[in-house]
């Protein structure tokens, strides 16, 4: 079948007016991934098949705590078609629990089996597998697998897991606490003493999760004789993966290849080693044949990760004019039954801790955050990693502030938000900020809301009994996070750079492989643009390998809006090392010197000059095929590979306004308009970055009115399908517009600052503020998400019989 | 569990199998007959991902089991694109920035498609009603709202121009 080739837009004209400078980055090119996905020919996990191959299915837990008496897998051994039945013992000699480290102090380590062996912690967690000639019957044979569970008592709450008298999840951990820490700053104790105004509100969010439209799945096939294992699966992190399943395997790293093919959305959750993972590659080492297994939907939504389930305590101290003096927090985030590898649970107590301050002056802080241990699914990182959370309750605390002191909401944000002088910042639980412009993005955000006509059209409605009402919300992100910023403090495996490998080839085409991985982000084409550019080699040249760890050298992958930031990096460094080597080589053949020639869209340029000298392809086969023809010392070869390290990271801003009403007969919030502002400084292509924003504001809306994984008190979850677990349609999308600002991070390569979390940090602090703006006049403020029409409307019963 | 034949025509091509009288039609279509752009996203008719056209109306192939597909005539993903070109419902998408991570792509161009043979010209709201029964984890609808509206346009023009 023919592939049209992609079509780029100029940016200016090339050569003839003499715009050698044009670059791909920064023009709003079409993706180089899309023609394949338009026609069907992605390759997604679950359309690999191997010969010989069988399918898996896992038993799962129907108890969320309960002591494994006994299994008999007889009957499912036995049924036709049915090749291997493995429980937990049969795994204990084999395989090592996943168990991560870290140096933090108050952490107290968890180990999860790949099949549970005597306990089972949450509904959903495997304790056996069967492999089969089709899923089919290794669905019929699980429910012959015969199960002795001895229940033992649920502990669903968390902060009633706190308490001595609560059942224990891990009889060595004393108090299901698995970590925590104090941040402190500054005097708290003097700034309340002195304080004008001391306001305390507690607010809470609900778990919900990513579930990307590829479910997880994984397809192991171990060489026979002990040989090489192949691991194709749907992950961000294919080389951490790589090390994380050698670890547990006991196999020399070099033994095993993992392969993440097309990925259908991750959104981080897919960013973990998972004990189905292992399973299989244990799985298909003791059978000698390729094992496959694709989770169905009720399985992403019981057994694969969690986020966002926290409390908030917050008392905050202020003059009299809004500006804050001090921030105290209680911070407790239920972190389900178990660490995640490589994060642990410490991610979104941690960063619930450290980012709560948000984008404000802040310095005198006192925070305690804790990760309780309850029998539910374990917690990961998910977009935007305890940000939504924290964001949404400082932002609702702003706006405490304003309602108490009768003051605008965005004037006491102006009062609060750092300002550029103020660059580079370190935060009072010791991030940096780089750079940007707070005050301007919000006065952005209001000019093209046109603030003073919405307050105006709010006064009008509201005579009209309509309840509208406007919510602003700002935050900042750090994003890059390099080896002076770790992503996860304490982490034993601290993912800090990334690489890119170029390798020009005779016909002076670019094989560019990366570390880092795609799943929806568009990398194929933005990183593609930028090795373009640097090399100086046209966008159609140069094709994007990823996800194979054969192939690639080693990165971290794709998560913490890293990607395009240090994987970028990493590609102008080797673009640039490739450049200056063929211009060395176009040199010595023209006779002339390497800084006097310029490399564009696959030509050799002398500086000024606009009639191509020769074609790249023409330095390319000289590289490899003429060496005679070259200085003895210049070495063969095309090749270049560097690492990159963006040390500090770089820090990302935004405000989100949003425009709601609320029905009053039936607690409907509907959103009539969205505005983002956002700061991500050099865009490598616009449409992408909308796309981000896009995407990640209808997360954010879903977790704001929508998405909640919610348990009953014996630990079901009782929304395990797409019925319940309602994530957002198109109908649910309000009219949304984006406007961009350019800060370029001084701490970066090309300024860039990442923004794939972004869009979905901020929607449930806006759309909450809104929704309190709309029925204040009631006296209804919500502190709960999500906000569904069933507790905004209970709200409003509450104060009609409170009145 | 007894085998059922199954004849029926996909994209414009006969093709005769057999399965279990449990096998749902996705798993047909990608397993036996081995076309794999129709994605499973949720296996209880709630993601739309698996949507194919049976005999010219879109159905979700995740809810039908294969054997109430025999005698039909299935059209899928692979079909859109006619000699080597893609189409311009699926130009429109990639012009638009319609697709991040591809995995809802084939169920929405299919639910797409359908929505502009039946309605040549739309509206932003009718193209959103249409499409919500498809969901998107990765672009919040918008650009792929735009490609859709952007197709229609294309469409007219084609039509005016013959």
């Amino acid at each position: 079948m023919q592939q049209p080739q992609p079509r780029t837009q100029e940016v200016t004209g090339i050569p003839g007016d003499g715009a050698l400078g044009a670059r791909y980055v920064g023009a709003a090119v079409k993706r180089l991934e899309d023609p394949r996905h338009l026609r069907g020919g992605g390759r997604f996990v679950p359309d690999i098949v191997l010969p010989r191959m069988l399918h898996a299915a896992f038993l799962r837990s129907p108890h969320a705590h309960a002591r494994l008496a006994a299994i008999d897998v007889r009957a499912a051994q036995a049924l036709p078609g049915v090749e291997g039945v493995l429980v937990g013992a049969d795994l204990t000699a084999l395989v090592k629990p996943i168990s991560p480290r870290s140096r933090l102090k108050e952490f107290k380590a968890t180990r999860l089996p790949p099949l549970a062996t005597e306990k089972v912690r949450f509904v959903g967690e495997a304790l056996a597998m069967v492999a089969a000639t089709s899923r089919y019957v290794a669905e019929d044979a699980l429910e012959l697998i015969d199960v002795e569970y001895a229940p033992l008592p649920p502990v669903v709450d968390m902060e009633a897991a706190m308490l001595p008298e609560s059942a224990l999840l891990h009889e060595e951990l004393p108090d299901n606490l698995i970590v925590a820490r104090h941040f402190r700053a500054g005097d708290c104790r003097r700034a309340f003493a002195e304080a004008a105004h001391v306001l305390s509100a507690r607010f809470t969010t609900q778990r919900h999760t990513a579930a990307p439209l590829e479910t997880r799945g994984a397809v192991a096939d171990s060489a026979p004789g002990g040989g090489r294992l192949t691991l194709w699966t749907s992950t961000q992190i294919p080389h951490l993966l790589r090390t994380g399943l050698a670890e547990v395997l006991g196999l020399p790293e070099t033994q095993v290849r993992v392969v993440a093919p097309d990925v259908g959305g991750g959104f981080g959750i897919k960013g973990h080693i998972f004990p189905e993972e292992v399973t299989l590659c244990a799985a298909s080492r003791l059978l000698g044949r390729p094992v496959k297994w694709v989770e169905d939907r009720r399985e992403d939504l019981t057994s694969s990760i969690h986020a966002r389930e926290h409390i908030y305590e917050i008392e905050v101290a202020t003059d009299g004019r809004g500006v804050i003096l001090g921030l105290r927090a209680r911070i407790v985030v239920d972190v389900g039954a178990y660490h995640v590898w490589p994060w642990t649970a410490a991610m979104e107590p941690l960063m619930a801790g450290g980012f709560l301050p948000g984008p404000y002056r802040i310095s005198n802080y006192d925070a305690a955050t804790y990760g309780v241990a309850t029998n539910k699914c374990p917690v990961g990182p998910y977009r935007g990693v305890a940000r939504p959370a924290s964001t949404f309750a400082m932002e609702c605390t702003i706006d405490l502030i304003a309602r108490r002191l009768d003051l605008d909401p965005a004037e006491v944000r102006r009062r609060n938000l750092l300002t550029p002088e103020e660059f580079p910042y370190t935060s009072a639980s010791r991030l940096v900020y780089d750079s940007g412009d707070y005050p301007a993005c919000l006065e952005t955000a209001l000019r093209h809301l046109d603030y003073a006509e919405e307050r105006r059209r709010q006064e009008e409605l509201r005579r009209q009994g309509r309840c509208r009402g406007i919510g602003l919300a700002c935050y900042v992100e750090l994003t890059a996070l390099g080896s002076a910023s770790p992503s996860g403090p304490g982490l034993e495996e601290n993912p800090a750079s990334d690489a890119a490998s170029l390798e020009m080839d005779p016909s002076g085409k670019v094989a560019a492989k990366f570390g880092i991985t795609s799943h929806g982000q568009s990398l194929e084409t933005t990183l593609a643009q930028v090795v373009a550019d640097e090399v100086g080699v046209r966008l159609e040249d140069v094709t994007v390998h990823q996800g194979d760890t054969d192939v690639s050298p080693y990165g971290m992958g794709t998560f913490a809006s890293r990607a395009a930031v240090i994987g970028g990096g990493a590609a102008m460094l080797a673009g640039r090392d490739l450049n200056a080597k063929l211009r060395r080589i176009a040199a010595h053949l023209l006779e002339a010197n390497p800084e006097d020639l310029v490399l564009h869209r696959g030509q050799v340029y002398l500086k000024g000059q606009r009639q191509p000298l020769l074609q790249l392809a023409e330095v390319a086969r000289a590289a490899y095929f003429l060496n005679k023809k070259l200085p003895r010392d210049l070495e063969p070869g095309l090749t270049a590979t560097r690492y990159y390290d963006p040390y500090e990271g770089t820090a990302s801003n935004a405000t989100h306004a949003a425009v709601v009403e609320v029905d009053l007969a039936t607690g409907d919030v509907s959103i009539v308009k969205y505005l983002v502002v956002e700061d991500c400084g050099k865009v490598i292509n616009p449409v992408v970055v909308e796309g981000q924003v896009w995407g990640g504001v209808a997360q954010g809306i879903g977790g704001a009115l929508y998405e909640h994984l919610r348990y009953d008190e014996h630990g079901q979850l009782l929304t395990a399908s797409f019925m319940d677990y309602l994530v957002p349609s198109a109908m649910e999308m309000p009219e949304t517009d984006i406007v961009h600002l350019e800060t370029p991070s001084p701490h970066t390569l090309g300024g860039l600052k990442g923004m794939g979390e972004g869009g979905t940090i901020a929607p449930a602090g806006a759309i909450t503020n809104a929704v309190n703006d709309a029925l204040r006049h009631l006296g209804v403020v919500l502190t709960d998400l999500p906000l569904t029409p069933e507790r905004v409307h209970a709200a409003l019963r509450r104060a009609s019989r409170g009145a | 569990m007894s085998m059922h034949s199954i004849s029926l025509t996909i994209n414009g091509k006969k093709f005769e199998g057999q399965a279990e009288a449990r096998k749902l039609l996705s798993d047909f279509i990608r397993e036996d007959i081995g076309l794999t752009g129709t994605h499973v996203g949720c296996e209880h008719g709630m993601c739309g991902a698996c949507t194919v056209f049976i005999d010219g109306v879109g159905v979700r192939s995740c809810l039908t089991f294969a054997v109430q597909a025999d005698g039909t005539s299935i059209e899928t993903v692979e079909s859109l694109a006619k000699d080597g070109k893609l189409s311009p419902l699926q130009e429109a998408f990639w012009e638009n920035h319609g697709l991040q991570c591809g995995f809802c792509t084939p169920g929405m161009l299919i639910c797409a498609e359908e929505l502009l043979r039946e309605n040549k010209n739309p509206t932003e709201q009718e193209v959103r009603l249409a499409i919500s029964g498809n969901l998107c984890r990765c672009t919040g609808y918008h650009h792929i709202v735009l490609s859709i509206l952007a197709a229609a346009k294309k469409l007219q023009g084609a039509a005016q121009a013959a």
